[in-house]
């Protein structure tokens, strides 16, 4: 066995050997073919490359597509790009950098912290790149440099184009911006296509939309003198500029909710039932995005990142609040589809609730109840309690199913890369996620919009528009169209198309509907003060508690800290008889939903249908 | 293995001061001293090549410092201990490719970097040696040559994550990866009737392979095929690089003097082009000198193999010393044009750092299978 095992390893190191040798001779072969194909080149072709390489004067330049502009539905210019001139120095053709820079600010005002930031390029960058030292340079400070340009060898005014947004903060929630190209986005781009280009879209649109906005790079086949410097341009092969995009956004709208808002810290999306279009879309306070385009100061970003009031928090589509009483219709909804409740069908409101066996008193916003109360007058007067027994009947988990056809819970898929989910808790869930059991009690406050019900101001939007189809879900959308630089070859982005959920009874959907509209028409509705003669409404209000009362203790407005008052919020869609627009409407410790957001709603609406102009 | 006694000398010869530092810290001086000259000869280069930027040659120089020191930490292990990790070092790969892969769908477009926050890496490095390592690992653990059973399982361990890295995609670790593996099973003693049969497969497969690939990994291939149909567009590269190379001549334009270099029309001219600015400013006679110190190196490394004392030592340093070749020959071949561009640098010269650290962890692993060694009496 020993003896066999050494005379293997003889025998396998024989072989070994043999093969070592075989792949030395092909080692030698193909190097040996590598010099034959180098001798080749550079002996028997090399008077060849030589008169090429000596009349190589030719290089290739890319040329930076220009990105696309941004409009919204009228026409109006959300996005565009203007010439900017900036002042470069390529520092390996500069003989004393500190010299230049000195006698440049002799000339030109050229800021501490311009110079700083130039010190930092030249620590990242080659030193055969040109490098920015001053930015937007106007035409005056342009033609003095003109005049001394050949004392300093090395030193350039770039011309480029700029993105600007006109509006500033108006849409900045939806538009996003464009910046520098960031390292983790430099290894996910075709390199090839971005020679050139040095900014790509951060957030919003501007990132959703980026390939359409980008358009393809072109070619410059230019003439160089023996330092590299471009004599003469041979031939151009045309960047083909970026798509343009029409937005369903209306800047009339979006300004009339970002004033109806006033000073106030909250969020408005208004969304057409029929199309998807996103008419509005405010998260109140924004900020200015131009500064971002260039790359905003240290300073000015802890500003905003600090301040109080979060500005650079999109509320519309990430902030997760409880929808509160406003998932009241879709609850009722329920009730009736799957058969759980009848419309005329009457529960007693003693002011609080109990389960079965507990003690706990789930209290009625009612101090003392509101009787009896049936399907319409629950969803009118938004009583607690008969939705407490309605969730308790319908149980967490027909109620999670039913709620999520209403885009509660998941995302509503619009074209905006940054919005979060929500959250619509099931049993399921719950274990999964906190590793613990259901509890009944937690159904009940799951039916008035509170406990784990978290949604964004934008699916309750969602939910409104697709309650005013009568169940047809259509994916939410900001832009409308693509189009051709020259307007033509308009499409619509892609989108998944309507979805009818299914129905059980269209009367149902009606009691709903004619309860939601009694919410604004009745007298004893919760949002009576925004009635109107001109169109009808149909509407619900919310209050989402931030702060939890104790058992036994009174909620007090007046007392409480404004940063623990409640949230008020307000879903609605009109006409009634023929929906064109859904709007929700939220509050930040804004206090009752019919009070304070419920009359936003109301303006918002005003503006776009009866065309009224922001004052 | 039972082979009688020990020695304690790893060489047979009396060492030197100095040799016997080395040796004693697992060092291989005549494979050393290949690198080292090597290295230095990279500098230089990028130095030129990156337009006399100091900057570069200093962060090169570390990346160098770096590599050589996780060559001499891997040449510490003992090839028993490499060997005992192969199927875990092989496991990581693959699961990390995995995950690379996932996350590339999540963040759309090609995606090889795993970002832990500290530092990022490619898991496809690790590839590049877990494969072999595994490879040997399996054919090692019976007598060679390999049945078809274990010739088999040894394939398709090569190919999984060669298909997770071309689907990256990165055409060029995905060719390396496939060297290292094949590597193996050529010299585990595969019968040359199977390599003969296994080469008509491959040249068989092409046209599947083609409608397989990228648009722009197309792109590359008619370009190597014709680079004058679009001189402006992906042909650019191998044509300037081709005049760079010819002007230079016998002799060279001389260090810094390589106008199709310092105007920058060589594209890529420090990374994966270096060697046309090499070949422009020091002519035939550099070039020559430059392949055969890598020949050196090649050599000095199959020798190293033959040394080596059971099947897994052999075979994994002999796969080492393959990757090495291949590195080399591909890159020259895609800058002399005789190759499609696939993005595999120069070793040891191109500016760089993620496969310098393997490259040189490889080397490692050959001082380790070298210095290692029980003395037969």
């Amino acid at each position: 066995m020993v003896r066999s095992t050494i005379n293997d390893d003889l025998r396998e190191h024989r072989q070994f050997v043999s093969r070592s040798i075989a792949l030395g001779l092909l080692v030698v072969l193909l190097f040996g073919a590598l010099i034959a194909r180098l001798a080749y080149l550079q002996i028997t072709l090399h008077e060849h490359y030589r008169t090429l390489s000596s009349e190589n004067r030719v290089k290739l330049v890319p040329l930076p597509p220009t990105r696309g502009l941004i409009y919204d539905r009228n026409g109006v210019l959300l996005a565009h790009n203007y010439p900017s001139y900036s002042l470069e120095i390529t520092p390996d053709q500069v003989p004393d950098l500190k010299k230049t820079i000195a006698e440049l600010r002799s000339i030109l005002p050229i800021s501490e912290e311009d110079v700083q930031r130039f010190d930092r390029l030249r620590r990242q960058r080659r030193r055969f790149e040109a490098l920015q030292i001053r930015a937007n340079l106007d035409e005056e400070e342009v033609a003095r440099f003109s005049v001394v340009r050949h004392r300093f060898p090395g030193v350039d005014i770039h011309a480029r184009l700029l993105r600007n947004y006109p509006l500033k903060e108006t849409a900045v929630h939806a538009l996003g911006y464009v910046g520098r190209i960031n390292q983790q986005e430099q290894d996910a781009i075709d390199t090839a296509d971005y020679s050139g280009t040095t900014h790509i879209g951060k957030l919003g649109v501007e990132k959703t939309y980026e390939e359409e906005l980008h358009g393809e790079v072109g070619l410059q086949q230019v003439e160089v003198n023996a330092t590299g410097r471009v004599i003469r341009v041979l031939e151009t092969r045309a960047p083909v500029p970026g798509k343009n995009l029409r937005l369903h956004l209306d800047m009339g709208l979006q300004q009339a909710a970002l004033e109806a808002l006033g000073d106030e810290v909250g969020s408005v999306v208004a969304i057409d039932p029929k199309t998807g279009g996103v008419l509005a879309l405010v998260s109140k306070p924004g900020y200015d995005p131009n500064p971002f385009v260039e790359g905003i100061s240290g300073a000015a970003y802890k500003a905003l990142r600090d301040s109080e009031d979060k500005p650079l928090y999109n509320r519309a589509l990430r902030g997760i609040y409880p929808p509160g009483s406003t998932i009241k219709p879709f609850v009722a909804l329920a009730g009736l589809e799957m058969n759980v409740v009848g419309a005329e069908q009457n529960k007693f409101c003693p002011g609080f609730y109990q389960l079965p066996g507990q003690t706990h008193r789930y209290r009625d916003w009612k101090k003392h109840g509101h009787g009896a109360v049936d399907l319409n007058k629950a969803i009118v007067e938004s009583c607690d309690v008969y939705f407490y027994d309605l969730a308790h009947d319908l149980g967490i988990d027909r109620l999670h199913d039913f709620l999520s056809r209403f885009s509660f819970g998941r995302k509503t898929g619009i074209d905006l890369t940054e919005e979060l989910a929500g959250l619509l808790p099931s049993r399921e869930w719950k274990e999964r996620a906190r590793r613990q059991p259901w509890f009944p009690g937690e159904t009940l406050i799951a039916g008035i919009g509170q406990g784990y019900v978290l949604a964004t101001p934008l699916q309750l939007a969602a939910a409104a528009a697709t309650m005013a189809n009568g169940g047809r879900y259509v994916t939410p959308r900001v832009v409308a169209s693509v189009e051709a630089p020259d307007g033509s070859a308009a499409a619509p982005p892609p989108t998944p198309p309507p979805a009818q959920m299914p129905i059980r009874s269209r009367n149902s959907w009606a009691q709903v509907i004619r309860g939601m509209t009694d919410v604004v028409e009745s007298q004893r509705g919760t949002a009576k003060r925004i009635r109107t003669d001109a169109y009808k409404i149909a509407g619900k209000t919310g209050t989402a508690q931030v702060f939890t009362v104790q058992q036994d203790e009174e909620y007090d407005e007046d007392k409480i800290d404004k940063k623990l008052r409640d949230h008020a919020l307000f879903i609605a869609f009109a006409p009634v008889e023929d929906p064109r627009i859904a709007v929700a409407v939220l509050i930040e410790h804004g206090g009752h939903g019919g009070a304070v957001a419920a009359p936003i709603a109301r303006r918002v609406m005003d503006v776009y249908l009866l065309g009224e102009q922001p004052p | 293995m039972t082979l009688g006694p020990y020695g304690s000398a790893p060489f047979g010869r009396q060492p030197t001061l100095l040799g016997g530092w080395l040796a004693r810290i697992h060092v291989d001086v005549p494979l050393l001293t290949g690198l080292l000259v090597l290295s230095g000869f990279g500098l230089v280069i990028l130095y030129s090549a990156s337009g006399q930027d100091w900057e570069q040659v200093e962060k090169q120089l570390l990346r160098l410092l770096l590599a050589f020191g996780v060559m001499l930490v891997v040449a510490q292990f003992p090839p028993a201990r490499l060997r005992h990790w192969s199927p875990a070092i092989y496991g990581l790969a693959v699961v990390l490719l995995v995950f690379v892969l996932l996350l590339g769908d999540i963040g759309k477009g090609a995606q090889r970097w795993l970002d832990l926050g500290v530092i990022r890496f490619q898991p496809s490095e690790i590839a590049k040696l877990g494969v072999p390592m595994m490879v040997a690992w399996l054919l090692g653990s019976a007598p060679l040559p390999p049945t078809w059973r274990r010739l088999l399982v040894g394939g398709a361990l090569t190919v999984v994550p060669v298909l997770l890295i071309a689907k990256q995609p990165d055409l060029g670790t995905a060719l390396l990866v496939t060297s290292a593996g094949a590597a193996v099973l050529f010299f585990s003693g595969v019968s040359w009737r199977l390599i003969a049969g296994l080469a008509g497969l491959v040249a068989a497969a092409a046209p599947v392979a083609w409608t397989l690939m990228h648009d722009y990994q197309r792109q590359r291939v008619i370009t190597f095929l014709d680079p004058e149909r679009d001189p402006l567009g992906a042909g650019y590269h191998t044509i300037q690089a081709k005049i760079a190379i010819g002007s230079g001549g016998i002799y060279g334009k001389g260090l810094l003097n390589g106008t199709q270099s310092q105007l920058e029309f060589v594209p890529e001219k420090h990374t994966d082009f270096i060697f046309a600015v090499f070949a422009e400013e020091f002519g035939l006679v550099g070039v020559v000198s430059l392949l055969t110190l890598y020949a050196v190196i090649i050599m000095r490394g199959l020798y190293i193999a033959t040394q080596a004392q059971d099947s897994y030592g052999r075979l994994l340093a002999g796969a080492v010393t393959c990757v090495f070749f291949v590195y080399a020959f591909v890159n020259v071949g895609m800058v002399i044009g005789v190759l499609p561009v696939v993005g595999v640098p120069l070793p040891l010269v191109s500016y760089g750092g993620t496969s310098l650290v393997t490259l040189m962890a490889g080397f490692g692993i050959l001082m380790s299978v070298h210095t290692h060694r029980k003395m037969m009496t």
